[in-house]
Parts: C-alpha cells; structure tokens; sequence
C-alpha cells in the first residue's frame, strides 16, 4: 500500500482552481519530489495535502486511508509533518523551544528526540538557546525541518526547503533529507532548484498549469530531453 | 527630611500601587493582543466584574477571612477570579468565537468588545447599583504607620497596598515562569509568534485561547480588588481604567508582557508625578528665596480631576514618536 496517494486532485482558494486534475503516489521509503514552473500549482498541492486548502474533487489517503480536506491539526496526529516556504519558525522563541513546539503533541519523547535532532544537525545544539529569528537562513531551516521532525512523522512535506539558501547549505540541506528518509520517513518536496532535487528523489512530478506533466524516476526525468528543454533549462 | 517622607507618599508609595493596577490590566491586554489580535476594551470592565464578585462573595460570607486574619475580600479572591475566568470564556465563546469563525477583521472584533463593554457595564449596574461601596465589610482597613527616627511624619503603608505588592510580585514572576517553562506557557508564545504554525505543529489553538481567557479575567479580578480594597469599589471603576491600561500595554510594546508591566508602572508614576504637589518640597527653601519670589501653593502639573489626561498624553505621545512602544512591539 502506498505512503500517500493524490488522486485526480482538484482544488484552490476562494473558487478560483489552481490544482486541475494531479496525481502522485509515494511509497514509504521514497523522496517524491515536485518541480515545475511557477504558478504550476507545486506549493499550492503540498497545502492541499496538509489540509489548508479545500479539494473540490478528488482524494488524497494515508496508508490507504482517506485524508481529503481533514484539518492540519488532525494531520499532525497522524503523522504527517508540514514545513511551510516562509514563516516556518517561532521567530521569539529559543531554538530549543522551537524544537519542543514540534513534539507539543508527545511530550513524554521530546527529550530524547531533542538529542537525536541535536545530533543530526550540529549548529543548532551550540545556538539551542538563541531566539529561532536571529539564526541565519540556513540555521532557521534546520530549525523548522527539526521542529517537524519532533513529531516523529511518517511523512515529511516540504515546501521549498533550499529557497534563498547558498548552494553549500542548499547541498548540506539535500543531504540531510537523503538521511532523513533512509531513516524511514516518505518525503515530498517542492523544489525549486530542480535539477539538484531530482538527482536525490524517487520520483520526480513534473507539474505545469495545475496538471502532470511527467511523471517518473528522477534519474528518468533528468535523463529525458523534452523535461530538460522545457523545466530543467535546457 | 518631612518634605521627603511626603514624597514618599504621595508618588513613591501612591505611584507603585498604580504601577502594579495599570502592570496587571495591561498584561491582560496585551495577552489577549498577542492571541487573538484585536484591542479587548471590555477588559476594563471585565477588571469591575471580578471585583463585583469579590465583592457579592464579601457581602455573603463577610466574616470567612477572620479565621485567616486576612481581609475576606482576599480570602474570596480565588474564587472571584474562578468566576470571572468562567464569565471571561463564556463571553469569548458567546460573542468573540463566532466572529473568529468567520473570519472577521480585528476591528469588528474590537466593535463587539465595545458592545461588551456596554453589556458588561449594565449588568454590573444592575447587581451594584451606581453608588461606591466599602470592599471592607464589617471590618476596618488597617494602616500602618512607620515611625522613621528624627522625622514626625511617618511612612503611610495600608494592608491593601501591602497585599497588593506581594501579589503583583507573584503574579508577575508567577506569569513569567508560566510563560518560559510551561507547555503550555510556550505555546501561548507559539501562537503569539506564528499561529498557522502553531496549528501545524499540533497545538491545540482553542486551548490555547480558553487559557488566554483565563489568565486575563483572573488577573483583571485580582486588579481589580486590590484597587477596590484600597479604595472603594465603583461601578463606574472601568471609566477610569481604560484609558491608562492601554496606554500602558501600548507604551510597553503591545504583544510584550514585560513591556506591558514596565509600561504600568511608567504610566502609573507619570500620573502621580503630575499630580504631585511640587511646591511641598521647595518650601523649606522658602526663606532663601528672594522675596519678589513667592511660593504657590500648589504647583501641580495637573489637577488631581484631571489625572486622566496623564495617560492619555502619554498615549498620544507614544502614538506619535513611537507606535511600536519600549519594547518593539505590534501596532494596534
């Protein structure tokens, strides 16, 4: 059975369709990655997997259970983690408080996973008490991507997690998601640096105007010439 | 050395008790503020209705706080502060929740505050009718007289001033604690930083609003009393509270509770520095002066009528030259 499965997915905001018809299917121990142009409707399908949009017609289930239009907080309990592009931090609040936000809904884990996450991105242990908005682009995205991994989610949605970052970081930030999901955990990101996404994903949704375009291997998508000329800049 | 112990009646002692009233309801605002967005006017009247209930519990229970040797109005306090909690939830789910639902702007909500306002003010009315009425019930209030050596006045402290400074210290350090240790504390912060956040990151945002409520209807009764006990309770108390408890959290930065305790106690002490008698302490210098010179005898900044003008200045001033208050906070 599938991780998460979208099927002919409709929807947008206040009547007006962003999202036309989208399919995607992940398997539990693969990266799912989501390029395409902009306005193509890539944020807009990870916000209607999280609940934050309403589908107008089609379903989107959780290890074969429907999850069409349930509330993002309901989606938290089922273990499914949302970074957002921007805003995806507690800017006043300590990076360690961050963390603790993340594993509001199981306190009695959020020791150990603070050390595991500790672990897993080194910067963050040396600034754990630093208001989250004084840290740099980077240091704020291993905030927010460990704040969701508090919850121990069974997948991790992720919405442009490199924007605006250097390409060091963006590198040390691709790695990270590799790690993460050989730990176990479905990923499906947005990605805007598409070439560098595709190389680390699964499988690779080519979106454009709300619709698939090409759906396949990441290896396959940077492979084929026709999804280079016309979304990988040639 | 008379003169000083004068001061230190009229602005040292008076401008705290002040201080820790305006600190307290504008902590009140400014969590509201910082949860659900909009200016609470009916905080000030929330602040009369939990002293209305210290007061009803007085009236039935007038000797419950003998035993404790304690004021009864203190001794009913917590469950003062139980109800007006419980009023301050209902009116939340009765009036601001629909709106909320909706998704109105903060400005309809800060309409249907008014209108609580208006409600709340009528009630009160009804139960407590217009005149003043003592908080003490068959008791006295004690006053303290501090005998300092080779000085005839003495210090002037009152039981209510006392109880007021010990419980504004544990509200304060109380409130702190709560906010940088609890769970709950912390997602108070959460959603006060970013509330879409929040949501994703399962905090229960309902809670987190009911306990918002809570936390401001106790401390508005615990304000509220206090004051009421040191001088008297009034229907029309709320009249006299708004204005400077805003000025207050807008001047600390609203949406900063440090700010708004600082903002208190400056609002609070720019009042009673402006209502000071002046001339007190430049009589004894009164045979030095040149004799075209003459002393007045009263040179206060304002009347005492007409203290309301203080916070109002301030609030003007601050909206002016800087909106954002001490502490950088959200502009209203």
């Amino acid at each position: 059975m599938p991780l998460l499965e979208a099927i002919d997915v409709h929807g947008g905001y206040g009547g007006m369709n962003i999202l036309n018809g989208v399919d995607m299917t992940i398997e539990a121990d693969e990266i799912g990655v989501i390029v395409g142009p902009n306005g193509a409707g890539k944020s807009t399908m990870l916000k209607a997997i999280f609940g934050l949009l309403t589908i107008t017609q089609g379903e989107i289930r959780l290890r074969g259970e429907a999850i069409t239009n349930l509330s993002p907080h309901k989606l938290v309990e089922m273990g499914m983690g949302f970074v957002p592009q921007e805003k995806n931090i507690f800017p006043s609040l300590s990076v360690e408080e961050n963390l603790e936000m993340g594993a509001f809904l199981k306190p009695a884990t959020a020791s150990r996973l603070k050390a595991q996450i500790y672990e897993f991105f080194p910067p963050l242990l040396e600034k754990r008490r630093q208001p989250a908005g004084e840290l740099s682009g980077g240091q704020r995205q291993m905030v927010a991507m460990g704040r969701a991994l508090m919850n121990e989610p069974s997948v991790l949605l992720l919405d442009e997690p490199t924007a605006g970052l250097s390409p060091l970081y963006m590198n040390e930030i691709f790695e990270r998601v590799k790690t993460i999901n050989a730990a176990g955990v479905g990923v499906l990101m947005v990605e805007q640096n598409a070439k560098q996404a595709l190389r680390i994903a699964h499988k690779g949704f080519v979106l454009a105007a709300g619709q698939n375009r090409f759906t396949d291997t990441g290896a396959a998508l940077l492979d084929d010439p026709q999804v280079a000329k016309s979304f990988l800049g040639g | 050395m008379n003169e000083l112990i004068y001061f230190f009646n009229y602005v040292v002692i008076a401008g705290s008790v002040t201080g820790c009233i305006y600190a307290i309801g504008a902590v009140g605002v400014t969590l509201i503020y910082s949860i659900l967005r909009f200016a609470h006017f009916a905080h000030a009247d929330m602040m009369t209705l939990g002293t209305l209930a210290v007061l009803l519990l007085t009236l039935a229970f007038p000797h419950a706080g003998d035993p404790l040797g304690l004021p009864t109005a203190i001794v009913m306090l917590p469950v003062g502060m139980a109800i007006t909690s419980l009023i301050a939830v209902g009116i939340d789910r009765a009036f601001y929740q629909p709106l909320r639902n909706h998704g109105v702007k903060p400005i309809v909500m800060v309409i249907a505050s008014l209108g609580v306002t208006l409600m709340l003010q009528g009630l009160i009315r009804l139960f407590a009718g217009t005149g003043s009425q003592n908080l003490y019930v068959d008791a006295r209030k004690e006053i303290f007289r501090i005998d300092v050596p080779g000085v005839t006045r003495p210090i002037i402290l009152t039981e209510p001033q006392i109880i007021l400074f010990i419980v504004t210290v544990i509200a304060v350090v109380g409130l702190h604690l709560f906010l940088t240790r609890a769970r709950l504390g912390k997602a108070m912060r959460a959603m006060s930083d970013n509330p879409d956040l929040a949501r994703a990151s399962g905090i229960n945002t309902k809670l987190i609003i009911t306990l918002t409520w809570v936390i401001a209807g106790s401390l508005a009764t615990l304000a509220g009393t206090l004051l009421s006990l040191d001088v008297a309770f009034k229907p029309d108390l709320s009249f006299f509270l708004l204005l400077p408890i805003f000025a207050a959290a807008i001047v600390g930065g609203v949406g900063h509770p440090y700010g708004a305790i600082a903002g208190g106690f400056l609002v609070g002490f720019a009042e009673t520095l402006a209502v000071f008698n002046w001339s007190v302490l430049l009589r004894p210098l009164r045979d030095s002066l040149p004799t075209w010179l003459e002393l007045p005898n009263n040179l206060a900044l304002v009347g005492t009528e007409y203290k309301i003008v203080v916070p109002f200045f301030i609030l003007i001033a601050v909206l002016i030259w800087r909106p954002t208050g001490i502490f950088k906070g959200k502009v209203i």
